[in-house]
Formats: structure tokens, sequence, C-alpha cells
């Protein structure tokens, strides 16, 4: 196998297994947020205002992932 | 798909200096912002009008979310943060237009703002907390956390400016990809979810930008 099938190999399964715990642990905070809400509706603009930044910071694990993808796909410092 | 979204197109070069597309779109964006901005400041009155209220609420609406995210009075922090979300709003949104493509898509707009992020915190903690008080701060909550929160203040402006990057870009070569694949009335659906992603990431980044500063000035615990 060359260096840049096996590069395409890579970011794939970058994205895909990286993606995994971030889309669970998502659902998590907006299982907890929504929990929160329907408790206590008055409380729902700073809920969801700190939802927002928790998604945002569980996301970054998410588009690391494809940081490496695009990183393995069109700068591979290996190939060539 | 040869073309590396990690690369930008050269335009031309001023001297040595080369301008690429997002260079000239960035500029495109600041012209419009500012003569659009100066045409309907342009005569204020006390008796407001419909199109002076729409703009009063939408300042007055950032200006209160600031305020409630740091706790303080929001008017040192309202050019800054508000100016950052509205050139977000505009520079997602206008990969819309066809023949445009968003800054935010190649990676040095998204640097470049979460630079200014980083250096307008330490320009707010020294200012509002003194140089020592600031300082002291990375001493918190003992001393041994020195280098772990120096190297937080670092990432969380990488990861600031590559969660930009990340979701415009990824945004817009989905529907690259789409319109390759069916260019007809297909697309639609993924750039109506373009347009909700462009302006939940301006939010993220102005709300998170406004986080990072409340944490400079001890507003908030970081």
């Amino acid at each position: 196998m060359t260096v840049q099938m096996l590069s395409i190999i890579g970011a794939v399964v970058a994205v895909a297994v990286g993606s995994i715990s971030p889309a669970l642990a998502e659902g998590r905070a907006v299982a907890a947020a929504m929990e929160g809400i329907a408790r206590q509706p008055e409380a729902a603009g700073s809920l969801s205002r700190t939802l927002f930044v928790g998604l945002a910071m569980i996301e970054t694990m998410a588009i690391y992932c494809l940081l490496v993808a695009l990183l393995l796909l069109f700068a591979n410092p290996f190939a060539r | 798909m040869n073309h590396s979204p990690l690369q930008t197109a050269i335009l031309f070069h001023i001297g040595i200096v080369p301008i690429s597309r997002t260079v000239v779109t960035t500029w495109g964006l600041m012209a419009a912002l500012t003569v659009a901005s100066w045409i309907v400041t342009r005569n204020f009155r006390v008796d407001a009008g419909a199109w002076q209220v729409m703009i009063e609420s939408v300042v007055a609406e950032i200006e209160e979310q600031i305020a409630a995210l740091l706790n303080c009075d929001a008017a040192p922090f309202l050019p800054l943060l508000g100016t950052l979300f509205i050139f977000l709003v505009a520079a997602n949104l206008c990969g819309i237009v066809p023949g445009l493509t968003a800054p935010t898509a190649s990676i040095e707009t998204p640097a470049a703002l979460a630079a200014i992020v980083f250096l307008s915190v330490h320009y707010y903690g020294v200012r509002i907390q003194g140089l020592g008080a600031y300082l002291k701060g990375y001493l918190r909550p003992n001393p041994v956390m020195l280098p772990f929160n120096i190297l937080a203040e670092l990432t969380r402006s990488f990861s600031l400016a590559m969660r930009l990057f990340g979701n415009i870009m990824s945004e817009e070569m989905v529907v690259a990809i789409v319109v390759a694949l069916a260019g007809l009335l297909v697309p639609i659906p993924f750039m109506a979810f373009g347009i909700l992603v462009g302006l939940v990431q301006a939010y993220i980044f102005s709300v998170l930008s406004a986080v990072f500063i409340g944490g400079g000035i001890g507003a908030i615990e970081k």
C-alpha cells in the first residue's frame, strides 16, 4: 500500500471514529439541558447560553478530527 | 476535489505581499459594513423611525447579552464584541452570494480573529485588573497550575480559530460535493442549513470571546 492509500484510510477512520464520542456527548448535554429547561422554564435563557458554549467545546473534538483528516489528505508530510 | 482547503488562491501581489481572494473579499465586506453603518446612523433622531429602532434593538440586544455573560457593565466590550459578531455574520453568510466564498472558510481569517481575541484578553485584563492582579490570576488555584494556565490560554485560542474554520469550510465543502453530485434543487436544503451554521458559529465565536475576556478581567471563573 502506498502512503496515499494509507492516508485516505487514516482520514476516513479519523473522521468516522472521532465523531462517535462527540455525538454521544452532545446528545447527553442537550438531553440534560432539556431536562433542566423542563424543570425550570425561567432559566431557559442562561441554560441555553451555557449549552451553546458547552456544545462548542465538545464539538472541538470532532473539528480536530476533521483537521487531522484534512492534513492527511491535503498537507501530508510523508507523501511525495 | 483537488483544491486544498488549507491553501488560498493568490490573486495579485502588492510589492512582495501576496493578496489572496480571501483578503479582497474581507476588504469588500469591511467597506460594505462601514458604508452601511454610515448610511443607517447618518440621521438619527430622538423620535426614531423604523430603521433606527431596528438598529438600536440589535445593538441593545448585543449589549444585554454581553452584560448577562460578564455580570458587569458591557460598555467597554461592546465595540469589540459587537463588531466581531456583525462582521462574522456578514463573513459567514457571504458564501451564499454566487461568486463569493466566505472569508472564514479559509484558515487565515479565523486565525487573525482569534489572535485579536487572544491579545484583547490580555489588554482588557491588564487595563481593568492592573498588571499585578492580572498576572496573579495565572497562579490560581495554586502556582503548580502556571504551565497549564499558559497552555490553556494558547490552545483555547487555537481551538477558537479551528472551530470557526472547520465548521464554515466543511459546510462549503458539503455544498460543493452535493452540487457536483446533483446540481438542481438538491443543494438548497444544505445551503439553508449553511445559513443556520453560519449564524450559530458567529454567535458561538462571539460568546466564547466574551467568556475569555470575562475570564481575563476576573468577572467569571475560567
